[in-house]
C-alpha cells in the first residue's frame, strides 16, 4: 500500500477537517494535492503533530482533527499515545503511515520494520478506545470513513511502503502556514457563529 | 520547608485574571496545589502530559485555536522541551507562556536539583527567550499577566521563572 494513495483517497473527506501533517513525504504527498488553508505541516518537531492535534481538538469540539503521522515520529513520543488515550478527544483522528523506515532521512529501518514493534498494540496498551490496523486501501478507506463519522477518538495505524515523492518543496513558509492555519480557524469558528 | 498553599493560591488567581482557562502541565512538588487548583475547577481545561514536550506540541493547538494558554512546568521539564520550543513554538511563530518552577538555584538543599538551577537562566538567554523571576506573591499576578502578553506580541517563548521564595514557605 503507498502513503500516497491513502492519502489520495481521503483528500475530499479532508476540506472541512482540521488537518496537522508530520514532515516530510506526508506533508509533501497532502501538498501536492492541493494545499488548504486548514492544513498544517508540521516540518520539523518530530513526535509532536498528534500533541498539536490533542490541544486543537480539545479547543474545538465542533470540529474533526485528523492528524498525519509517522513510525519515525510516534516513536519518538510515544507517551503521547498515553496522553491522547487518557483525554481521547472524541473529534480527533490519529492516522500514522508504517513505513518501517526513516524515509526522509535516510531510509534507515525503523524499529516497526520485520513486524519488530507493533504500533498499534502500543496504542491499544496505551488505552486508545478504538484502534485499527490496516494493510489494503480498502481497510484503510473504511477504516478511517468509520473513524470519521465515530465520536470516538480513533488511532489507525497503516502499513505503507517505504517510498515518498521524487521532489520536496512548497511555496508556503512555515509562519505564513501558521499564520495563515490561525486565521482560517478564526474565521470558520466566526462563520459558524453566524457572525 | 514546605510547598506554600497561599502563594499557590496568588499564581493560580493570576492565571485566571489572564484570562486563562487551558492549563498543559506535568505534575511537580512545587506545582502540586496549582494542578489541584486546576483539577478542581469545572472552568480550567487542564491537560496533564506525560513528557514535557508534548506540552509545546498541545500549547501550540491551543494557540490556533484562539484559545490562550499557559504552560506549567520544572525547570528540568524545559531542558526536555527545547527542541519543541525551538523547532515548533520559535520556528512557526507561536506564542507559549511557560511557567516554570526554578528548582536549583540559592537554598536548594537537593543535590539532584543542583545542575538544572545553574543552567537554566544560561539556557534561556541562549535560546533568547525573555524571562522574569518570580518571588513576591502581591506581584506575581501582574507578572503572569505580562508574560502572556509579551508571549502573544512576540508570537513566541516567553518564561516566568517561579522562585523558592514564591513557592516554598
Amino acid at each position: 500500500m503507498l502513503r500516497s494513495k491513502c492519502i489520495e483517497a481521503i483528500y475530499p473527506e479532508l476540506e472541512d477537517k482540521l488537518v496537522v501533517t508530520i514532515m516530510g513525504s506526508a506533508a509533501q504527498e497532502l501538498y501536492d494535492l492541493g494545499h488548504r488553508n486548514n492544513f498544517f505541516y508540521l516540518q520539523h518537531a518530530m513526535g509532536l503533530a498528534s500533541s498539536i492535534g490533542l490541544g486543537l481538538a480539545l479547543s474545538l469540539p465542533d470540529d474533526h482533527v485528523v492528524v498525519f503521522d509517522g513510525d519515525g515520529s510516534v516513536l519518538m513520543n510515544l507517551g503521547t499515545l498515553a496522553t491522547l488515550a487518557r483525554y481521547r478527544p472524541a473529534n480527533m483522528t490519529h492516522i500514522i503511515f508504517d513505513n518501517g523506515s526513516l524515509l526522509s532521512t535516510g531510509g534507515f529501518d525503523s524499529h516497526t520494520t520485520s513486524g519488530i514493534t507493533d504500533i498499534a498494540k502500543i496504542a491499544e496498551g496505551a488505552g486508545v478506545p478504538s484502534v485499527a490496523f490496516t494493510r489494503t486501501p480498502m481497510e484503510f478507506v473504511s477504516a478511517v470513513a468509520d473513524a470519521f463519522e465515530s465520536d470516538t477518538f480513533s488511532v489507525i495505524v497503516a502499513k505503507v511502503e517505504a517510498i515518498g515523492p521524487d521532489h520536496f518543496g512548497m511555496d508556503l513558509k512555515l509562519p505564513e502556514n501558521a499564520f495563515n492555519f490561525e486565521r482560517y480557524i478564526r474565521e470558520h469558528k466566526r462563520k459558524a457563529n453566524g457572525n | 520547608m514546605t510547598v506554600s498553599l497561599e502563594n499557590s493560591k496568588m499564581v493560580y488567581q493570576g492565571i485566571k485574571d489572564a484570562g486563562v482557562d487551558f492549563v498543559t502541565a506535568l505534575a511537580e512538588t512545587w506545582l502540586v496545589y496549582l494542578l489541584q487548583m486546576a483539577d478542581d475547577d469545572p472552568n480550567m481545561t487542564l491537560i496533564e502530559v506525560a513528557k514535557e514536550e508534548e506540552a509545546i506540541g498541545i500549547a501550540s493547538g491551543a494557540h490556533f485555536a484562539g484559545r490562550p494558554n499557559i504552560l506549567l512546568m520544572q525547570n528540568h521539564g524545559f531542558m526536555g522541551s527545547i527542541n519543541g520550543i525551538v523547532s515548533l513554538a520559535k520556528l512557526y511563530s507561536i506564542p507559549l507562556c511557560m511557567l516554570i518552577a526554578y528548582r536549583g538555584h540559592m537554598g536548594e538543599p537537593y543535590f539532584w536539583h543542583t545542575q538544572g538551577g545553574r543552567v537554566t537562566e544560561p539556557l534561556l538567554q541562549a535560546l533568547s527567550i525573555p524571562y522574569d523571576i518570580a518571588s513576591d506573591p502581591q506581584k506575581v499576578g501582574k507578572q503572569i499577566q505580562q508574560t502572556l502578553t509579551y508571549s502573544q506580541s512576540l508570537l513566541g517563548p516567553v518564561a516566568l521563572l517561579l522562585s523558592r521564595d514564591l513557592m516554598e514557605d
